[in-house]
């Protein structure tokens, strides 16, 4: 089947290469792309048509319409006139039930005429309603494309790289070669990217060339995506050179979709790339000499060319292509048979205009080519060569050849001159309506070969002109991309602690919070472990707290502005619990503030809150300027909670003086710089879960020694999960769980906190307001009758109606009951009161309690 | 959103590495009525046109800035270091 070594040709006949097309045996030679060698090989069907699944062959055998387009090893929608040819390649029909050569569902082309008209669907199938997921389902399975191997999973890996350069040229063809070379003399930073897998090997000198390769869109700040396969890369450049050229424009009339039409370069590239004979007996239909002279090469592959109809010189009044399953046998003009097995047809050249026009360009209709070409190009966008318009022919005189069968504008989606005049009947009567409504130009090949086809047909239809009906808006991406390409890799960088391996090693079950990852518990008895807090020891890794420096002459200003609290009267070395609001008097972020020296103060803040508050405290000093400079250290600085009746005994232990930790000296509040088993660490007492506490923090490096001797000394390693029943005992609320953006200070049990009396502060005016209205709503404790565990979010129900949620619940073993904080309507939030639950579907008790479950007088923590 | 926008120390970045503060605003000097109180926090005027609006060199340097942008066009007309306003009138 192939010809004699042609010049230039891209295959290597001395590799066979082996593959499947269709559930059958090829093979091709390397170089081949799967499209060639299975046309070598005999085939000429690819695919079923998107609506009528009409046999499909070979159109543009250049990556743009749609009728080649395959399931190539699970990938969907593979322009397989594109794709390399590898050994053991599988590439599978799709849109078929049955094969390509023999498609049940071709009886939509049969009897479906009637049935299908453009908008059938629209108006049929609304009706029942109920029925509509059963016609979905149908429709769907009937028409379409590829499907997506739901269980492929990460069968390719996709990267995106930001790259820079001075000028981007897209396109390798004549022009585009010439701008390259020229921009190249003037610099370093040119780029040339091609759609072609044939100019891989171009050599420019000075110019990077990346083929094959695609220009997806140009974005505002010359932002060009570059969709190189696996890669895709976002090209920031200064200058834009658009060399696309101009695109062959299929001819509109009577089976124009049947096997066997080609569009010129389709032919030209069967015979000179891969030594194809496209076919015995050929008719040429052009209206340019670029169609024209597709003859001369079609007669040396030994092709008997029975005609060449330059359509310049006479007009046909009807063409109508015929053919028997599915392919061209003759074609009649003006009533006269020509036999022929290929028809080379062309309108001519539309320049391929999107990119610019997405660059913000106008475009033009061109009375004298009859096509769209570009006008007003924006700053820093040129075009060049064939895409301007410049030695273009012009287009053929009609827009469409004769009227009887099927004569489709839109080879993607099935849509024929019939349902466009009758879209034009029903009143759509702008282009871009007409276009949503058809769905011409929406199929695969984005409007490349049937815009300027539909555009030509409204304007006859409305007997009015070209550039009246104008174009439809020119989108990002110009291609098909995939998915995969625009996602990249998937990459969540997750933040550990400097003890983390330390909480793996002892079996911890590892989470997600937040950014970060963190033990949930050790072990699937996390009872055990807050049981050794209240009656032994425990240790807690909380390194992932948000640990903030604020130091300078005003350091103590900006705080007191930024916080509801008061610190002014804070001596060196006491701490703080502190509440940040916004000026509405919403909770943002709470944390402890300590004072280490009049000018120097140490925050902490949530675990996931220290991105937002460093850049919030930064804000309002950007707004205010106090000398104060705000570091985030959260990185840099470990930290650890020590916790329970034996915290004072052991920790006296890994202290040179034992007495530096004594009841006496280190108080509750109170912050001191000790040295903890050779470590120099900042002590905060304070008591987050409850029991006597030491809040250790410091340098992240000696993170594994310290936790190594502190679980030495006897402190049980607990996780988040103890922690959260243990802070529950003492009702202390977690910001963003038991709050949302709703809760102010009064409402959350915290109105002793703020200090109206101070000039100033972030939320001070919200919090005034709220003081004169009403709380509708407040934060409280509650503890359940029954031994039963509400979710968190469960209702809670007065008469029958939800008027308020639950935010956390556990079982606490130490009160004996299940307890938790919920929201309920102020006038059922005394303690005592009766409220319900909603558990299960099922309504149960609970009282309303204020203030800590577990030793409320707070002796123990204080201790 | 694609476009440059100049950090006023690391020069012109791509937009993503910028957070958004929105529009500046004017916080009420002391005890705001209702009205004004509620303009403050809740009301932006969304102009189309050019607007004066907070930005943070937030995966960069960190740096707090103003910038002068059309809304239409996300043209940067001009690029500012705040002037605080120091303290609170007291």
């Amino acid at each position: 089947m192939r010809l004699g070594p042609q010049p230039g040709e891209r295959i290597d006949r001395s590799k066979l290469v082996t593959f499947t097309f269709d559930g059958w045996q090829v093979e091709g030679f390397e170089g081949d792309t799967i499209a060639s060698a299975a046309f070598a090989a005999g085939k000429r069907v690819f695919s079923r048509s998107f609506k009528y699944h009409r046999p499909r062959g070979l159109l543009c055998c250049s990556g743009h319409c749609p009728n080649c387009m395959m399931t190539v090893d699970g990938v969907p929608n593979v322009r397989t006139c594109v794709e390399p040819v590898r050994e053991g390649v599988v590439a599978k029909a799709q849109n078929v039930v049955g094969g390509l050569d023999f498609d049940l569902m071709s009886v939509t082309d049969k009897i479906g005429g009637p049935f299908t008209p453009v908008g059938f669907y629209y108006r049929t199938f609304i009706r029942p309603r109920k029925l509509w997921p059963l016609y979905e389902k149908f429709l769907r399975t009937a028409a379409g494309l590829g499907k997506l191997d739901e269980h492929a999973g990460h069968s390719r890996r996709y990267d995106t790289e930001h790259r820079k350069a001075r000028v981007l040229v897209v396109g390798g063809g004549q022009a585009g070669r010439a701008s390259a070379l020229a921009a190249a003399t003037t610099g370093p930073g040119v780029v040339l990217v091609d759609e072609d897998a044939r100019r891989r090997d171009l050599e420019l000198e000075g110019v990077e060339v990346i083929a094959p390769a695609r220009a997806l869109g140009i974005w505002e700040g010359g932002l060009v995506p570059v969709d190189a396969g696996d890669v895709l890369y976002r090209f920031r450049v200064e200058r834009i050179v658009i060399a696309a050229g101009a695109l062959e424009q299929p001819l509109v009339f009577p089976g124009n979709d049947l096997v066997g039409v080609m569009l010129p370069d389709a032919a030209r590239r069967l015979v000179r790339d891969f030594a194809i004979r496209p076919g015995e007996r050929a008719v040429v239909l052009g209206a340019d000499n670029e169609c024209l002279e597709v003859a001369e090469d079609l007669r040396e592959a030994g092709v008997v060319v029975s005609r060449v109809l330059d359509l310049r010189e006479s007009s046909p009044g009807a063409l109508v292509a015929e053919g028997r399953k599915g392919r061209i046998r003759r074609l009649r003009v003006d009533g006269e048979r020509i036999d022929c097995d290929l028809l080379v047809a062309s309108g001519g050249r539309q320049p391929s205009y999107s990119l610019l026009a997405q660059a913000g360009a106008r475009i033009e209709f061109d009375s004298a080519l009859g096509v769209f070409v570009p006008t007003d190009l924006p700053a820093g966008v040129e075009a060049v060569g064939s895409v301007t318009g410049e030695g273009l022919a012009r287009i053929a005189p009609e827009p469409a050849y004769g009227a009887d069968g099927k004569c489709f504008v839109c080879i993607c989606e099935d849509v024929t001159t019939k349902d466009v005049k009758r879209a034009i009947g029903e009143g759509f009567d702008s282009i871009e309506l007409s276009k949503r409504y058809t769905t011409t130009t929406m199929g695969p090949c984005q409007g490349k070969l049937c815009h300027l086809a539909s555009i030509r047909l409204y304007a006859r239809e409305n007997g009015t002109s070209e550039s009246e009906i104008g174009t439809t808006t020119a989108r990002p991406p110009w291609a098909p991309v995939e998915l995969g390409l625009l996602a990249g890799r998937e990459l969540t960088p997750a933040r550990r602690t400097s003890m983390h391996w330390r909480h793996a090693e002892a079996g911890a079950t590892i989470l997600w919070a937040g950014p970060w990852k963190r033990p949930y518990a050790y072990g699937d008895k996390p009872e055990d472990e807050v049981r050794a807090v209240h009656e032994s020891l425990g240790v807690i890794d909380v390194s992932t707290l948000g640990k903030l420096l604020v130091e300078g002459p005003e350091a103590v200003e900006l705080l007191e502005r930024l916080y509801p609290n008061r610190f002014g009267d804070m001596k060196p070395g006491r701490i703080r619990y502190g509440v940040l609001t916004s000026d509405g008097g919403r909770i943002m972020d709470d944390g402890t503030i300590a004072r280490l020296a009049e000018d120097l103060f140490y925050v902490t803040t949530t675990s996931t809150g220290a991105d937002a508050v460093t850049a919030w405290f930064e804000w309002w000093n950007a707004v205010w300027g106090y000398e104060a400079e705000i570091v985030n250290v959260t990185g840099a600085i470990a930290a650890v909670n020590l916790a329970g009746p034996r915290a004072r005994e052991a920790l006296g232990r890994l202290v040179e003086d034992a007495d530096d930790v004594s009841a006496g000296e280190f108080k509750y509040l109170d912050a001191r710089e000790i040295v903890v088993a050779g470590v120099p660490t900042l002590a905060l007492r304070i008591g987050f879960v409850g029991e006597l506490g030491y809040e250790l923090h410091f340098p992240s490096p000696a993170g594994e020694h310290l936790w190594d001797a502190l679980v030495a000394e006897g402190a049980r390693p607990f996780g988040l999960e103890p922690q959260r029943v243990l802070r529950l005992e003492k009702a202390h609320v977690i910001v963003g769980q038991d709050t949302d953006s709703e809760s102010n200070l009064d409402s959350s049990g915290m109105s002793w906190l703020p200090k109206l009396d101070k000039d100033d502060f972030v939320g001070k005016f919200a919090l005034e307001h709220f003081r004169q209205r009403d709380v509708n709503e407040r934060l409280v404790g509650f503890a359940m009758e029954e031994d039963v565990l509400p979710a968190e979010g469960a209702q809670i129900v007065v008469e029958g109606r939800p008027v308020g949620r639950v935010t956390s619940a556990r079982r606490s073993e130490a009160m004996g009951q299940v307890i938790g904080l919920a929201w309920v309507p102020a006038d059922r939030s005394q303690p005592g009161t009766r409220v319900e639950i909603q558990v299960d579907r099922l309504r149960r008790g609970a009282r309303v309690t204020h203030g800590a479950f577990f030793d409320p007088t707070g002796e123990r923590m204080r201790s | 959103m694609s476009f440059l926008l100049a950090c006023p120390s690391c020069g012109p970045r791509p937009v993503d590495e910028f957070a958004y503060f929105g529009e500046v605003t004017k916080r009420p000097a002391s005890s705001p009525t209702l009205r004004e109180l509620t303009d403050y926090v809740y009301f932006r005027d969304n102009v189309a046109g050019v607007q004066r609006e907070w930005w943070q060199h937030r995966t960069g340097c960190g740096e707090w800035f103003l910038a002068e942008r059309d809304t239409r066009t996300n043209e940067v007309l001009k690029i500012d270091l705040p002037t605080p306003a120091r303290k609170f009138a007291s």
